[in-house]
């Protein structure tokens, strides 16, 4: 060892004739353990995972602010009359606090921008990655993503002064608050959601399974139809289910659009309120702090919580399902 | 000879399946011009609107009662404090983290947990991250309506879209220039902070100003903060309270009267605007740099 070293320091000292300054792997590694000693060596990791762990604190954070709250409402409101109560009145004297209006105008209006989203969303995705020629698709598909960054107050400006009229002209009972207006445009904020995740899952498809249906004499459309949905089913399913989670945490529409009038029913004309919807319209006014109202908010945004974190882990757990098959 | 394909009945056979594609292949074609034609329409609309009321007394007026007097300076002002907040913070977080959980994390469960972690925290709806800023940050830390709440709230809401932007700009930094570094000898951290976040900015930068863009246009939870929705004063300190863009669209969108609604869309032009040169610069950098790589 010592041999081969100080062989070592012969050549490089050989090498560096030229310079003056002589030096010897003893001192480079001498210096390395020195430098390896900095302090930014030793802090960044624990500083940098510090930074990861703010996400997970942000998840406690939630579940501890609903939870909390959440108990203290259920301290004044019976449980059983939170799940099955068809009356959500809070502001009368005692107040009823039955969710289930909440949902039926949540569901509403997400039904609404289902119905309206997948079948243009699923056509666009179809169209982009089987029809479209790949420039095509390079323009268009960042063009429809804009509809996605639209800030969704844009949406519910244009919901109520614009879509809301038009949709007046030809059905006459329309009041100016109603589902039909915010679905159909949470439908069309959604819609880009569908478009890109299913045609990522269609573009993943690989081109042989393609080429070889295409070699039998299928035309493009039985192509499609017949061999790349299939393939690509659980990519489009998961993007579904993550946009109907998108629709059903939508706010600003809903506020904007869809009014305030809780109720139980399927009728999409009349005014609506959304559990988005109830949480803007009491953080807005100015229930006391500490109030059965105050908390109630949390109980309704615990319940949004869970209705969205369960739908985005169906959507993972689908999508998974799709990684192992390639 | 024996005829092996009758042609006649090939042609019978294949006319309508290609008339049924053709036919789709339009379908699809109409939905996906239907999409376009929609935000052609939405900005058409507001323009139309809003644009007679755009002019340099509306960038410069406080917002009035009375419509013609009224402007978007006082929440314009609060947007740039509410952003001087939220850029550094979700930078910071949102680049520390995704520098973590690409170079120094095993994969480990408690990895996996993170990342499964922040993935969930991006389908949080808004507006409970106005509930948890409402609690922790406006009541428990005492911060109020301020600048500093808001924007902690919105750095939050942030945060996923960042980190996962980081993350896939880190993952594309080529492992032989890690390699290289190392081989000269370099540290952990020197190449990280020499080698992989030069190579790896633009990406991030633009992942960067797309969240950003989505803080500036969210409404929800300020309203759940309780942002005031009429102020006349902008803020002189992060403690102050304020009022932004989206809030003061909100306000003008509420009111029966046609003349606010104008300037609604009018407010609406300002705000896309803002987001249309935010975007235009971050596809600008993208272009620009992603070529050298």
């Amino acid at each position: 060892m010592l041999l081969i070293l100080s062989w070592m320091k012969g050549v490089f000292s050989l090498s560096s004739q030229h310079n003056t300054v002589p030096f010897s792997v003893k001192e480079m590694i001498a210096k390395k353990q020195k430098q390896q000693k900095n302090i930014g060596e030793k802090v960044m990791p624990w500083i940098l995972l510090l930074t990861a762990i703010i996400s997970i604190l942000t998840t406690l954070g939630i579940l501890f602010t609903l939870i909390t709250e959440t108990f203290h409402f259920f301290g004044d409101v019976p449980f059983k009359e939170f799940f099955s109560g068809t009356t959500w009145y809070p502001f009368s004297d005692p107040g009823q606090y039955g969710i289930l209006p909440l949902i039926s105008g949540t569901l509403r209006i997400t039904f609404i921008a289902i119905i309206v989203a997948v079948p243009i969303g699923l056509a666009a995705a179809i169209y982009l990655s089987e029809y479209a020629t790949d420039r095509v698709r390079r323009i268009v598909k960042p063009i429809l993503e804009v509809l996605a960054g639209i800030p969704t107050i844009v949406y519910g400006f244009f919901a109520l002064t614009f879509v809301t009229p038009l949709l007046q002209n030809f059905i006459p009972n329309l009041e100016i608050f109603n589902a039909l207006s915010p679905g159909i445009l949470i439908g069309i904020m959604i819609t880009p959601t569908i478009t890109s995740l299913s045609d990522d899952a269609m573009n993943a498809v690989p081109k042989a399974i393609r080429e070889g249906a295409l070699a039998m004499g299928a035309t493009k459309w039985e192509v499609t139809w017949k061999v790349v949905l299939p393939a690509a089913v659980s990519g489009i399913v998961a993007s579904i289910v993550l946009a109907f989670s998108r629709a059903v945490g939508e706010t600003m529409i809903t506020s904007i659009a869809g009014g305030s009038t809780p109720n139980l029913g399927l009728d999409v004309t009349s005014s609506v309120q959304t559990m988005t919807a109830y949480i803007v319209q009491i953080a807005q006014g100015d229930a006391g702090y500490g109030t059965t109202i105050y908390y109630s908010i949390y109980a309704v945004g615990f319940m949004l919580f869970l209705f969205t974190l369960i739908m985005n882990l169906v959507a993972q757990w689908i999508r998974r399902r799709v990684r192992e098959e390639y | 000879m024996v005829r092996l394909i009758d042609q006649n009945k090939v042609t019978k056979n294949i006319q309508p399946r290609i008339f049924r594609n053709s036919i789709y292949k339009y379908f699809f074609l109409a939905a996906t011009t239907l999409c376009l034609l929609i935000l052609a329409v939405l900005f058409i609309r507001v323009l139309r609107q809003g644009l007679p009321h755009l002019d340099w007394q509306f960038l410069t007026s406080t917002p009035s009662r009375k419509p013609e007097e009224a402007g978007v300076y006082t929440a314009f002002i609060g947007t740039v404090w509410m952003m001087a907040v939220v850029i550094p913070v979700t930078f910071v977080l949102g680049v520390g983290a995704a520098i973590y959980l690409e170079e120094y994390a095993k994969k480990t469960k408690f990895t996996t947990f993170i990342e499964t972690n922040i993935s969930n925290l991006a389908g949080v709806p808004s507006v409970v991250y106005g509930l948890l800023g409402l609690t922790l940050f406006a009541r428990a830390f005492a911060l109020g309506q301020s600048v500093l709440a808001a924007g902690l709230t919105m750095s939050l809401l942030v945060l996923p879209v960042i980190i996962v932007a980081a993350q896939e700009a880190i993952r594309s930094v080529p492992n032989e220039l890690r390699e290289a570094s190392y081989g000269m000898g370099a540290t952990k951290w020197t190449t990280i902070y020499k080698v992989v976040l030069p190579t790896a900015i633009p990406s991030i930068l633009t992942g960067a100003i797309l969240a950003i863009s989505r803080a500036i246009g969210e409404t929800a939870p300020l309203v759940v903060l309780g942002i005031p929705l009429f102020l006349i004063q902008t803020p002189s300190t992060f403690f102050d309270s304020f009022t932004a863009l989206p809030m003061q669209i909100y306000n003008w969108t509420g009111r029966p009267q046609a003349e606010f609604q104008e300037i609604a869309a009018a407010g609406i032009i300002v705000l896309l605007v803002l987001l249309i040169v935010l975007n235009s610069i971050a596809v600008f950098i993208r272009n620009k740099f992603s070529k050298k790589l």
